[in-house]
């Protein structure tokens, strides 16, 4: 699915990919928050264009598009749903009010906007320094581990999927005939192999870690350290600045709304 | 010196009735390169796992009989400990590495043993030269072929510096050439750095010039221990099927029609050799 | 028969694993194809049966375009051995394992039946009829897999690297296994890298490097031919190699059986045989 080619780390030195995955994921969080904040178009479309920069600087602008491609469909049922639901709820029989279009509207670029920061997120870091940044957050060793090598594992069992479905095919299983159930249930012969596999796979794998020392000292040490720079702390300033201004924002200023623009 | 000694060794699967190897009474001596082979089932990977304590530790199990590698009962220490003393390399070289960097695996068990960060850092940079790939330092394994994956495996057990290094058929996925430049890696560490290397391996006519002590199993017992070219050229070996070199075939058949060699050969090389001996004598 | 005219194959990944390959196989043709890892081997046998569709270029099976029709109906003319058995295994007893591909093909329960005690004695497996094929060996797993592909009697017979991890006794009972194969009129196409089991063989070679053919003939010329056993990095044959030594002596370099070899040496003694 193109969506998820949107999030899929691409190696690239780029200022961004540089920045420790705990600053940026603080960045996402501010985000997240301001996005929810308002509900009115005119600062989500403000907060939407302000994260541009960013995906120039990561020089990740093709694999973004492909994202924000993909998410366009959801965002269209986001909006088809809040539209719909509000209407039959607050205006019904009436004609639908710019105010609904505008809420439907906002809500559908929140997600947006989310999808936006994440896609950023995730492009930028590969997932070594995300479990790197997990190490360092004190989360248990035996988390980290077990997410960077489900990550690794991830190209192997697609690969090996695919070889488990030649195979079956090769035995005269068709995968694209027959109803729905059939079809669910052809997926059998290519599920069982696949687990008992994964289940194999375990199991060297764990020989593997205990012939290398698995267990052996309480304080595991690390051969790489995530150090905050300046760009970090940079970063992590814009983004304080950013909430401070969004809440003074949310509090103090009257936020015009589309009714607003569309009555000039 | 035995870095590896076991005396009446038999262990058995937890949950079997049959032992998967009996009565197993081996010597190592430190430096050898041992190939240790014989039919599928006669319990040589059984007994690799015994040398590094996954058996009984991980096992579980009964094992019985004496087994002291480098000066450790393997029943009395865990495996993490054994680990420092005994490197084991596994057969599929996906399966044993699993970082995202060449780098971050080979620091997988120094790590694990909670060394000091420049400690690791000199280990790793040493274990990447030693086995010929600095270059692949920021590879991620799933991008290497078999040949170099197999590489890494054995720069990861290799940083730990171990005495021993077992290689249980390291080269099973791998083509010819690919599995040459494994043996000669596994030659070089052992001829540079002194580590004992056990390589069990069917493929002898790749590996057995390397060796200077071949041990064979059948049936989950010690059939033939000793030089390679008495085991290769012995009627025992024949008997149980081991796959010997060709030139020591050849060998063989001439023999069966009068015309000797001066020495057994185990090598193309030196087969060479001795025909020319034997043609130019008439 | 199976025509390969001309086959550029490009992966989504966008890696060329075929350049520009032709090829001809003849029905009841025993082929080794044979190369490093990365030439192109297995990419082209997945052609064979559909799996994979040529970018360019056209495969042909008993003239029959391999773009027109569908990888099931072309599976029940070619079957294919996989080189990992637990990609296949899935069923509860042997017996039902080698009776899925009948299964998928429409046979009729009683033939079923039949097929599957037939195929089973074939490989000793008749003991293991009731048995789950998880609990089976490493070995007897690979049999069961020979045995549900050779159940439906394909004409043609791929096996994709059957050597790996098999023992000395093991290949030697496969060798003569495929040799009973080919002598019973089937088409067997290997895809190997294991020199010294292709010289026991002797079958014809086809050698591949970088997605095109290198050479193709019998397989005592072509792996005693250095030039090109060093452009597609395979190692020859230790007999090979032992004569190649003995070259500026006047012996033959063609050879890469024990027996033929011992005969040149005696004769070249002078000692009766």
């Amino acid at each position: 699915m193109s969506v998820f080619e949107g999030f899929r780390f691409r190696r690239v030195s780029s200022p961004i990919h540089q920045l420790d995955p705990r600053v940026k994921f603080f960045y996402v969080c501010v985000m997240f928050v301001i996005a929810v904040m308002f509900n009115k178009l005119l600062p989500l479309i403000l907060l939407f264009f302000v994260q541009m920069p960013f995906v120039w600087m990561a020089d990740v602008q093709r694999e973004w598009v492909r994202s924000m491609r993909g998410a366009l469909m959801f965002a269209f049922i986001i909006f088809l749903f809040n539209f719909v639901f509000q209407y039959f709820y607050t205006e019904y029989p009436q004609l639908p009010s710019i105010t609904l279009i505008e809420y439907s509207l906002s809500m559908t670029l929140r997600f947006i906007v989310l999808v936006e920061s994440f896609s950023v997120f995730f492009l930028t870091t590969s997932p070594d320094h995300l479990g790197l940044a997990l190490e360092q957050s004190r989360v248990p060793y035996e988390f980290c581990f077990a997410f960077t090598t489900a990550v690794r594992f991830v190209p192997v069992l697609a690969e090996e999927a695919q070889t488990i479905m030649d195979a079956q095919k090769a035995r005269g299983l068709e995968l694209e005939r027959g109803n729905f159930m059939k079809r669910v249930r052809n997926y059998i012969p290519i599920l069982i192999p696949l687990i008992v596999s994964a289940i194999r796979r375990s199991l060297e794998l764990a020989e593997a870690m205990e012939s290398r020392a698995w267990g052996a000292s309480e304080k595991r040490t690390n051969l790489y350290v995530l150090k905050p720079k300046r760009p970090d702390y940079a970063l992590a300033l814009v983004s304080v600045l950013m909430l401070i201004l969004a809440i003074y924002a949310w509090r103090f200023l009257p936020i015009p709304s589309l009714t607003t623009f569309l009555s000039f | 010196m035995a870095v590896i000694e076991t005396r009446g060794l038999t262990y058995t699967y937890p949950g079997t009735t049959r032992p998967s190897i009996e009565d197993v009474s081996i010597s190592i001596e430190t430096g050898e390169f041992v190939i240790l082979t014989g039919p599928s089932g006669c319990g040589k990977t059984t007994l690799c796992r015994c040398f590094n304590g996954l058996i009984p530790h991980f096992y579980q199990g009964k094992l019985e009989g004496d087994l002291v590698v480098a000066s450790l009962r393997v029943e009395e220490h865990p495996i993490y400990e054994l680990a420092k003393h005994v490197g084991l390399v596994f057969q599929n070289p996906e399966n044993q590495l699993f970082a995202l960097s060449v780098e971050k695996d080979v620091a997988f068990g120094l790590e694990n043993l909670g060394m000091p960060r420049d400690e690791i850092k000199e280990r790793v940079d040493w274990a990447l030269r030693m086995t010929g790939i600095e270059d692949l330092r920021e590879r991620a394994p799933h991008e290497l072929s078999g040949g170099q994956q197999q590489r890494v495996a054995i720069a990861c057990v290799l940083a730990m510096q171990p005495e021993v290094m077992v290689l249980d058929e390291p080269t099973s996925f791998l083509d010819p050439l690919s599995a040459q430049k494994i043996f000669e890696v596994i030659h070089d560490l052992n001829k540079k750095l002194g580590i004992t290397v056990v390589l069990v391996e069917h493929r002898l006519d790749l590996a057995s010039k390397y060796a200077n002590h071949v041990i064979v199993m059948n049936e989950r017992k010690i059939a033939l221990d000793g030089e390679p070219r008495e085991v290769f050229n012995s009627e025992r070996a024949r008997m149980i099927g081991v796959g010997i070199p060709k030139a020591t075939r050849l060998y063989q058949v001439l023999k069966e029609s009068g015309v000797h060699l001066n020495r057994v050969p185990v090598t193309s090389e030196e087969a060479s050799q001795l025909l020319r001996e034997v043609l130019k004598r008439d | 028969m199976i025509e390969v005219k001309d086959v550029y194959f490009t992966y989504p990944n966008g890696v060329e694993a075929l350049r520009g390959l032709s090829l001809m196989i003849q029905d009841g043709e025993f082929v080794a194809i044979m190369g490093q890892n990365g030439a192109g081997k297995t990419t082209l046998v997945k052609h064979f049966n559909g799996l994979l569709k040529a970018t360019r270029g056209e495969v042909m099976v008993d003239g029959v375009s391999t773009r027109e029709v569908s990888v099931a109906s072309l599976a029940r003319k070619v079957g294919f051995v996989f080189q990992n058995p637990d990609h296949q295994l899935f069923c509860e007893t042997v017996e039902e394992e080698v009776a899925f591909a009948l299964r998928n093909f429409g046979f009729k329960e009683n033939a079923i039946k039949r097929r599957v005690t037939w195929a089973l004695s074939l490989l000793g497996l008749t003991q293991y009829r009731q048995t789950s094929p998880f609990m089976l060996s490493g070995g007897e797993r690979k049999r069961v897999a020979l045995a549900s592909v050779l159940a439906w009697n394909p004409k043609v017979v791929i096996l994709d690297e059957p050597t790996i991890g098999q023992d000395y006794q093991q290949k030697e009972k496969l060798r003569q296994f495929i040799v009973q194969l080919n002598a019973q009129g089937k088409t067997v196409i290997i895809v190997t890298h294991d020199v010294e089991f292709v010289a026991e063989c002797n079958p014809r070679v086809v050698l591949m490097a970088q997605g095109k053919t290198v050479a193709d003939g019998v397989a005592k010329k072509i792996l005693t031919n250095y030039d090109v056993v060093a452009r597609a990095s395979i190692v020859p044959p230790q007999i090979a190699q032992i004569f190649l030594g003995l070259e500026d002596l006047g012996l033959p370099t063609d050879l890469i059986d024990v027996y033929e070899a011992r005969r040149i040496l005696l004769n070249s003694l002078g000692v009766s045989p």
